[in-house]
């Protein structure tokens, strides 16, 4: 297995499945030329050519509107958003016309949006933000967060061959920052599984994307302290995977949910609804949540530190709630 | 005789989806009328020949995006109406199995994309269905309609422009019909001409009688023509008049009467008929024969529309995705 970051996990990925079905093919700005904001797709234009990786003018509602009609002609478009904040200037596409065509139809819109998400690189309130919350509440749409170069590579292809619009969040702050192993065939990660990433006993730290990284070392540091914390990352976002969420809050009856995301509207009120509704009697302490305040992402460090959620405030709320 | 070079069959072809264009939607309004028919209903009367002049020009293979009021380019690529009409009354056999009503239809296998409601949304989906078909190399072409209202939205701007940056081949047909519900177009743009944009997207357009269908399709056929030899897109702007409110409810009180007087005279059927008559192209009898045979097919339609079963609510959240 070979150990390859994350943004390579992204690259792989595309490449891969380019290069598997004809009908794949990307669509965004300064993608081919420049090869992309993150320069995941250099090299492309040259290998597939510009039917096969198409650079546009700035904007995202035609961006998406087009994908949507080339998947209605059964190819299969993979966008990319520069930045997952400008995934606003589209929602109406996504959410009235992606979203809804198969319930309305029967016929499917196999789309992936792409979009880097996520702060902590001094991006500030529009190259920051993580808008699954948006997205999770449309029915018709899939949404991943993967937070592993395994997860992004497999989460990707799995986009790319399922039948309906995914959105797909990968967190620009984990790019080159994190590194794992990956397979060196092929392989998928099914939407709609979460995964234990680490077996616990005491306490169920239940997250998705960057804050996965922060839970390992809270994971580590309240071992030192007799604490045994289960890892849940949910990985995909919708359709939720309730069964893994009410089996770990079974198994620990102490729930604590972490998202980078902001607190309000967020998915966490969405797993503690859930473990409310399937899982009351077999808990011990109040469902907890650690998530962004409800502010727009901030510029400057002193601010966006105490916005983004770290060891630090997740490791007290873990303790508190396992001590409950 | 200006008949745009069509055979006799041809024209007697496009006179019959006029009719059954208009009988239709006018069989629709009385099913709403009675109360059948729920929800809203936005029918295209007095516009026939924007949909049916422009839709003719296509071929098998190629695809259309409609908009809410191109009911004539539905049936042009084989809708029938029965199919319509449980569609309207939100029956199992209307192309939505009742999970969207009115215009709101369409059929992939037949060529046909759906509407949807937000006004202009179709035209960068246009955008990419001709993508799509520059990239299947079969010398295919995507046709959507749109109103002067939508012109007004971001998509209008973003689907052209995109579609004229990688020339792809489709044509915008703008079903210019003086109204977007109360709005009237003076208060929609400060330009009339609709058809003016297209230079500032580097593509050609034109404006022309949309009532005139033939005139309609002959500028279509161009576009559609210049798409195929990979010319890229085109703008065409029809002028008509919407004869009736935006939808069945509204009584459209805001247009001037003198406005309804003076584009009844340029009804599109009652031009063509006149035109036919002269060459000797339709006579009394096969007028006649014409009125029956729709009177007839629509009979049968309506009672196969209203003998389809409504969908089960237990069945309400399947379908949500593919699988």
């Amino acid at each position: 297995m070979a150990e390859i970051t994350y943004i390579e996990a992204i690259r792989q990925a595309l490449w891969e499945e380019m290069e598997r079905d004809d009908r794949v093919f990307l669509i965004g700005e300064d993608i081919g030329v420049y090869g992309g904001a993150f320069k995941i797709t250099q090299g492309f234009l040259e290998r597939f050519g510009e039917d096969r990786v198409i650079d546009t003018p700035i904007a995202e509602s035609a961006i998406i509107g087009s994908a949507v009609g080339a998947a209605l002609m059964g190819m299969r478009p993979v966008v990319e958003m520069q930045f997952a904040d400008f995934i606003a200037c589209a929602f109406d596409q996504i959410v009235n016309n992606a979203a809804k065509f198969h319930y309305r139809t029967g016929t499917s819109v196999p789309l992936v949006i792409r979009g880097p998400s996520g702060g902590g690189v001094h991006g500030g309130p529009f190259h920051s933000q993580n808008p699954e919350g948006w997205f999770v509440h449309v029915p018709g749409l899939k949404v991943v967060a993967p937070s592993t170069p395994h997860d992004a590579k497999g989460l990707l292809k799995a986009a790319v061959r399922d039948p309906d619009p995914v959105i797909y969040f990968e967190h620009k702050y984990l790019y080159r920052r994190v590194k794992g192993k990956v397979p060196e065939e092929d392989f998928i990660v099914p939407i709609g599984k979460a995964e234990v990433k680490r077996e616990g006993t005491d306490v169920s730290l239940i997250t998705y994307g960057a804050m996965v990284h922060q839970a390992f070392e809270v994971c580590n540091r309240l071992s030192a302290k007799g604490i045994s914390v289960e890892i849940l990352d949910l990985r995909t976002l919708v359709p939720l995977d309730r069964e893994a969420i009410l089996a770990t809050a079974r198994k620990t009856g102490k729930v604590l949910i972490v998202h980078e995301a902001t607190r309000t509207g967020g998915v966490g009120g969405e797993v503690a609804a859930t473990i409310a509704e399937g899982a009351f009697d077999r808990l011990d302490g109040p469902i907890l949540r650690v998530a962004a305040p409800d502010t727009p992402v901030p510029f400057t460090t002193a601010l966006e530190e105490a916005f983004l959620p770290n060891v630090d405030r997740i490791a007290a709320a873990a303790e508190r709630l396992a001590t409950y | 005789m200006d008949d745009a070079g069509l055979s006799r069959d041809q024209l007697l072809d496009i006179y019959y989806h006029l009719r059954l264009t208009r009988s239709l939607e006018e069989r629709i309004g009385i099913l709403y009328r009675q109360g059948k028919i729920f929800g809203g209903v936005y029918l295209s009367t007095g516009q026939e020949g924007v949909s049916v002049g422009a839709a003719y020009a296509l071929e098998p293979g190629d695809i259309t995006v409609p908009s809410h009021r191109d009911m004539g380019a539905h049936l042009l690529r084989g809708i029938q109406p029965r199919e319509i009409l449980a569609q309207y009354l939100g029956r199992i056999g209307g192309l939505t199995r009742g999970r969207d009503g009115n215009v709101h239809f369409g059929d992939i296998q037949r060529g046909d994309v759906a509407f949807i409601s937000p006004m202009a949304d179709g035209i960068p989906v246009a955008t990419g269905v001709a993508l799509a078909l520059k990239r299947q190399g079969k010398g295919r072409v995507a046709m959507t309609w749109f109103g002067d209202g939508a012109a007004s939205r971001g998509d209008f701007h973003e689907g052209i422009n995109l579609a004229a940056v990688l020339q792809v081949p489709v044509v915008f047909v703008c079903n210019n019909n003086q109204f977007a519900y109360s709005t009237p177009v003076t208060r929609q743009t400060l330009v009339p001409d609709i058809s003016k944009r297209a230079a500032g997207y580097g593509i050609p357009g034109s404006s022309l009688d949309g009532n005139d269908v033939l005139a309609v399709y002959q500028v279509a056929r161009e576009a559609v023509a210049r798409a195929r030899r990979g010319e890229g897109p085109t703008l065409i702007e029809c002028k008509t008049m919407r004869m009736r409110g935006h939808s069945e409810h509204d009584d459209a009180s805001y247009v001037p009467r003198e406005m309804l007087e003076e584009w009844r005279k340029k009804d599109p059927i009652q031009r063509l008929e006149a035109r036919l008559r002269e060459w000797g192209v339709l006579e009394e009898e096969g007028e006649a024969r014409m009125t029956k045979r729709i009177a007839s097919e629509l009979e049968a339609a309506v009672a196969w529309a209203e003998a389809s079963p409504f969908p089960e609510g237990k069945d309400v959240e399947q379908g949500v995705y593919s699988t």
